[in-house]
């Protein structure tokens, strides 16, 4: 798709499984919203499967104009093909001008097949999405109100903001936690587009054997108190100590990437780039030196509290408080304090 | 049977040991000091492949795109026990995104015309996960991503445990699929002794070119441009005959369409990059003691952040 759109709508790939909608969509509705605004145009979702009809007002109380609704049985459970034959058919039929999708697994499967066959751009995994003006380098030329794509890139040392001018339209995903969901107005209209998927004589390609899914049994996203701890906590006896605070603090537990690969601690609890992306009330940093790709997870968290006994360390320029010492002689201290101040 | 495999891989600066060295006074990264490795998540596509030939047969065949110095990943993989490795390179590929890089491999796969192509879920420079997809959807060949277990693999059949973030499922497609590989699908083999010894003597025609010095014998010095050439080429054929030529391709081997390639065929442009600085910040230093604590933590519940 070459030609310029400047009418075109913002849509939201609304990711749904097993009849309930993911997160990210209800999370890129809001920012989906303000986008819309700026460009004066309406937010519409894409909503794809088989019996989703329900998901759909859920979707206009999070702030979609339009939900242009496709059922059909080879849409149940996701596979490539069929999906992203589906999101091609919609965008050459109504030519959005952005097109925003969680960057989770599906996400992540299905935006770059469909960029590749709409020729079109693709930015993975933003943190930030933006309008704004471009001015090309060599010719001059100005383009206006293009989505400027932000995000890191480099292991997280650099961020980029990529902008896409020639090819239309411009599409991201965006990375799951990142924008804050906005609470949902049930009061609000908006219209139901029931599209037809096209799909008769398309011989799906998987044969779906098994399919196991489950929740999540961290929740960090949620938690309003995070301890987490890092390749200094040393062993994963000695992680007792980030548990044992947790507990007395009602937090969960959360953990570096160099804590997860040594073990001490399961990948669920991962905060950072290849993790989980949080912003709680307060983050207590046990050991971690704080790399890039960690508080790149955590740096928007209301406080921190960063411990470590390399006075240097990176966490103590994100840290709000910082505590140079061993956390094996601090947390028991911590602890106490909880405790007794609890009591009091 | 056999089943003919292709790998992609890619040269990337190493962005997970970013040391000291690495950083600039204003805190940020130098890239030119990183030092250059075969990405890691490739490694396990790599492995996949050797799984695959070692059990049935067939040709594992390695592809890369990049500059001449990118012949050093295709060593590497040669080392480990690739059959046949292949450069592209090209100047008029430069500065292309994953779209523009995803047409360019899908040309050079096409020629190889693989029942199973390999590449790693995602590299450690862009992150993006991207080109898999790309280049699946520019070969018209059924896509599976996140590789954890190939379970089975008869005639054209193949059987693969995916991991889908919080669950796994199993799906069975018929040959030729693209599949991306996680980390966790295997343990890569490490590079073995004989091979390196073989083939650290292996290089591409860029390669030659660019060490004619040491390679050739004679007065390269004082040769005419044409002379170069032709002892270059005769030097490649040398390589060849012994089974040590990195094969080099370029846009016009694989019949690529230029305006799909480099900066024309790249719809996404940067706007402005923006160092993440690692100095700064003002925090509030609290001692170690039970009474540095202790305030801190009274101080916390005071404002109703914890408690």
């Amino acid at each position: 798709m070459i030609e310029v759109n400047r009418q075109g709508e913002v849509w939201v790939f609304a990711e749904a499984e097993d009849g309930k909608l993911s997160d990210v969509p209800l999370e890129l509705m809001s920012k989906g919203k303000s986008l819309a605004e700026k460009l004066s145009v309406p937010l519409a979702a894409v909503l794809a499967g088989g019996g989703v009809r329900g998901l759909a007002d859920k979707l206009v109380a999070h702030g979609a104009d339009k939900v242009y609704m496709v059922e059909d049985e080879k849409l149940t459970h996701y596979q490539t093909t069929g999906y992203a034959k589906v999101i091609c058919g919609l965008i050459s039929e109504h030519k959005p001008q952005v097109v925003m999708y969680g960057a989770t697994p599906i996400g992540r499967d299905l935006a770059p097949s469909v960029a590749s066959a709409m020729k079109c751009g693709l930015t993975a995994d933003c943190t930030d999405l933006q309008i704004g003006d471009h001015t090309e380098p060599v010719s001059k030329t100005e383009h206006k109100n293009l989505l400027f794509q932000i995000r890191p890139a480099f292991g997280g040392n650099i961020i980029a903001t990529i902008v896409n001018y020639d090819r239309w339209p411009q599409m991201a995903t965006v990375r799951e936690g990142v924008m804050p969901m906005t609470e949902p107005d049930e009061s609000r209209k908006g219209e139901i587009v029931e599209c037809t998927a096209s799909l008769d004589g398309l011989t799906l390609p998987l044969q779906i054997i098994e399919s196991h899914r489950q929740e999540k049994a961290v929740n960090l996203k949620a938690a309003r108190i995070i301890v987490s701890g890092g390749a200094g906590v040393g062993s994963r006896e000695n992680f007792q100590l980030i548990w044992e605070l947790a507990g007395c603090l009602g937090a969960e537990v959360g953990g570096s990437r160099a804590a997860v690969d040594l073990g001490y601690v399961e990948h669920d609890h991962q905060v950072g780039q290849t993790g989980t992306t949080v912003r709680p009330a307060l983050y207590i940093a046990c050991g971690i030196s704080g790399a890039v790709q960690h508080r790149a997870g955590m740096a928007e968290s209301a406080k921190i509290i960063a411990i470590n006994t390399d006075k240097d360390a990176p966490i103590f320029g994100v840290a709000h408080y910082g505590i140079v010492g061993d956390l094996n002689e601090v947390l028991p201290k911590m602890i106490k304090a909880v405790r007794t101040g609890a009591k009091g | 049977m056999g089943y003919n495999c292709v790998v992609c891989v890619k040269q990337v600066p190493d962005t997970k040991r970013i040391t000291g060295e690495a950083m600039t006074e204003e805190g940020t990264v130098n890239r030119a000091a990183l030092p250059a490795v075969f990405n890691p998540e490739d490694l396990y596509a790599l492995e996949q492949a050797l799984a695959v030939r070692d059990a049935h047969g067939g040709t594992v065949t390695l592809i890369t795109m990049g500059l001449p110095a990118a012949s050093e990943v295709l060593r590497d993989g040669l080392y480990r026990g690739a059959d046949r490795a292949i450069l592209i390179t090209d100047r008029r590929a430069a500065a292309s995104d994953t779209l523009a890089t995803s047409y360019i491999l899908s040309c050079a796969v096409k020629k190889l015309d693989p029942d199973i192509v390999f590449c790693g879920r995602q590299a450690i420079d862009g992150d993006t996960a991207q080109v898999g997809p790309q280049l699946a959807e520019k070969l018209d060949m059924t896509q599976i991503t996140y590789l954890e277990e190939l379970i089975s693999l008869e005639d054209k059949a193949i059987c693969i445990r995916r991991n889908v973030g919080n669950g796994y499922e199993v799906v069975q497609a018929e040959l030729p699929v693209l599949v991306t590989v996680m980390e966790t699908a295997n343990e890569p083999r490490p590079p073995a002794a004989k091979k390196m010894m073989k083939f650290k003597k292996a290089f591409s025609p860029a390669e030659v070119a660019g060490k004619a010095e040491h390679l050739l014998e004679g007065d390269y010095e004082n040769y005419t441009a044409e002379l170069k050439a032709a002892e270059v080429d005769k030097y490649c054929g040398k390589l060849q005959g012994k089974g040590l030529l990195i094969e080099q391709w370029n846009l016009d081997d694989i019949e690529a369409d230029l305006t799909w390639c480099g900066m024309k065929g790249s719809p996404t442009k940067v706007h402005r990059i923006q160092s993440v600085v690692l100095t700064g910040g003002q925090h509030k230093q609290i001692e170690p003691t039970d009474e540095g604590v202790a305030t801190l933590v009274a101080e916390l519940i005071e404002e109703h952040t914890i408690g």
